[in-house]
């Protein structure tokens, strides 16, 4: 990969993850830590890997990605936003009355939202239905999803799980953003997933394990996962909740909070 | 002899017509495609059929994204388990979005008879009406089935279409004419309204013959469409009659009766009688006995009439 394309992407990256803070900041609510960890992926998706155009957001032949643990809204938001798919001066009204940001993606009110999720668990769900969509309609679009470490303690991601393998959803492949924490702590004390990988290959699916800061094995994971035949693909990406600013690297209790403003220029300082 | 046939056999025909018609029909099930009779269409139309497995919330899922990417998807399960255990992928993943997902239920209320209170919803009709940009439709008869089904896939947006399990009187001809959240005029009459629902529409009109032999003469409305409700209909005919009569093979919580007393109420109060299910879970037991034991009834009907004709 071109020095210069890789280090646009981090440059991109780095964008993102300041408009997450911002937007988290300026809403005083929130979910900083997951956006944060999901950078990368959502950078790579948006600005390299996706066939998207912000200016005919409904194109049927468009790569769709669903952002599962819509919790991390700040992060799409950002994405989108940055990628032209609404004014970037709307971040500013994240969560506020009236905004089409809501704390959770909307599909019915922002373009380029291709599902509304928030309640955690449904995302893959409505992935495999619309991989299943374009198997019928023998499009060659492909369908990415991005879902949480604790997420996966939902149920309903195994039967999802479970029905991709089973119609051979090559077209469909989701992302762990395994990030290690969840609201009430570590998600291997709370409700430990291990082994991951193993019961996403138990499930019938490929399996790819990355590090999920790692732009270039992003993007190679998602090759690996272009040229898989006959099953969905897993890419668990090895993440750090609050990545990129030191003070909420990794600290559960950045999960859900919004930086004050000393705390907002700080992590920008950081971002810079 | 009275024609009889279940409502779920006319979805099942009705699905494979609209299937041959229109190609973004697809149809899914929860391993229930023969008691549902999407079997029909997945013979039909293998291709577009997809059953799910013994996972109702991951139907619904599926549903949404073939929704959101052009498809028409109809899912289908038992009653009780697409709307209770679905209840917030429903809520969540079709309703909020405004997707076009048609949930497509049978199984609906204590006719489903031996297999006992677990599997028979009173409470469906209730569950799907307090949710916003939810149409619910409950047919009466096979007819009125077949013309639902095309009518809610011209619709774009989610609908609860409820369908029974045992064979029903046939009351319509084929002239119907089914028009979404518009009520049906079974019968004129002066004296009381009686707003039925689903199986209980044939009830009523058996009710309303035994009261013209006492000389009350009732009006018989099928509300087919329970949301969003034909409110101008119902104001319509209590403004002539004085007096409401409901009957639905659900909860008399949360269902046509609250809807239309909650109508009233605020719009043109009169006297308001619920008949349905009160407050209880079912039982097994054969449909008919069912029908008896939890006054389900045309006697039934006629005792709510008589009841509300003595309270003014």
């Amino acid at each position: 990969m071109e020095k210069e394309i890789l280090k646009e992407l981090e440059d991109q990256a780095r964008q993102i993850r300041r408009d997450i803070i911002t937007m988290v900041g300026e809403a005083g609510s929130g979910h900083p830590g997951g956006s944060l960890s999901a950078a990368d992926i959502v950078t790579a998706l948006y600005f390299y890997l996706m066939r998207n155009d912000p200016a005919n957001p409904k194109h049927p032949d468009r790569d769709r990605f669903v952002l599962s643990k819509g919790h991390a809204a700040p992060v799409l938001y950002a994405a989108l936003a940055q990628r032209g798919y609404f004014p970037k001066e709307e971040i500013h009204t994240l969560r506020k009355l009236g905004s089409q940001l809501q704390g959770h993606p909307d599909m019915q009110k922002v373009p380029g939202v291709e599902m509304s999720t928030g309640s955690l668990g449904q995302g893959l769900s409505a992935a495999v239905g619309m991989a299943l969509a374009g198997k019928l309609d023998k499009k060659k679009y492909q369908v990415y999803t991005l879902l949480g470490d604790g997420e996966i303690q939902e149920g309903m991601v195994w039967e999802a799980a479970m029905a991709a393998a089973h119609f051979k959803l090559d077209n469909l492949t989701a992302f762990l953003d395994y990030n290690g924490f969840q609201i009430d702590g570590p998600v291997s004390d709370i409700m430990n997933p291990e082994p991951v990988a193993d019961k996403w290959k138990a499930f019938g699916w490929h399996v790819v394990e990355i590090d999920g800061h790692n732009m270039e094995e992003i993007i190679a994971a998602v090759k690996i996962a272009k040229s898989t035949f006959g099953k969905p693909t897993m890419i668990v990406a090895k993440t750090v909740k609050g990545k990129g600013v030191s003070f909420m690297e990794n600290q559960v209790g950045w999960h859900g909070v919004a930086p004050k403003p000393d705390e907002m220029e700080r992590a920008l300082a950081e971002l810079s | 002899m009275e024609k009889k046939i279940a409502t779920r056999d006319a979805y099942g025909k009705a699905l494979v017509a609209l299937g041959q018609s229109n190609e973004k029909i697809v149809v899914l099930d929860a391993d229930l495609a023969k008691s549902t009779k999407t079997i029909d269409f997945a013979k039909a139309i293998p291709e577009r059929f997809f059953d799910i497995g013994i996972a109702e919330q991951n139907m619904i899922g599926i549903a949404a994204g073939l929704a959101a990417s052009g498809k028409i998807p109809f899912a289908s399960s038992f009653a009780m388990f697409a709307t209770g255990r679905a209840f917030e992928q429903i809520r969540n993943s079709v309703a909020y979005p405004k997707l076009n997902v048609k949930i497509a239920a049978t199984h609906a209320g204590i006719t489903v008879g031996e297999d006992g209170g677990s599997h028979q919803t009173v409470e469906d009709i209730g569950i799907m009406r307090s949710v916003p940009n939810m149409t619910i439709v409950v047919p009466a008869d096979a007819v009125e089935t077949e013309k639902a089904v095309k009518a809610i896939a011209a619709y774009e947006g989610p609908v609860y279409l409820r369908l029974g399990r045992p064979a029903v009187p046939v009351l319509y001809d084929e002239s119907y004419t089914f028009q979404l959240g518009k009520a049906s005029f079974l019968q004129q009459g002066q004296d009381v309204t009686i707003i039925a629902t689903g199986i209980m529409v044939s009830k009523a009109l058996e009710a309303a013959k035994l009261l013209a032999e006492e000389g009350i003469q009732a009006e018989v409305i099928n509300m087919s469409t329970i949301k969003p409700l034909d409110e101008e209909a119902i104001l319509q005919s209590v403004k002539k009659t004085g007096r409401v009569v409901t009957a639905e093979e659900h909860s008399i919580i949360g269902g046509l009766g609250s809807a239309v007393a909650e109508l009233v109420t605020e719009h043109f109060p009169v006297p308001v009688r619920r008949v349905g299910i009160k407050d209880v879970f079912g039982e097994s037991g054969t449909p008919g006995q069912l029908l008896e034991k939890f006054n389900l009834t045309p006697q039934a009907i006629v005792e709510a009439v008589k009841k509300i004709m003595e309270q003014k």
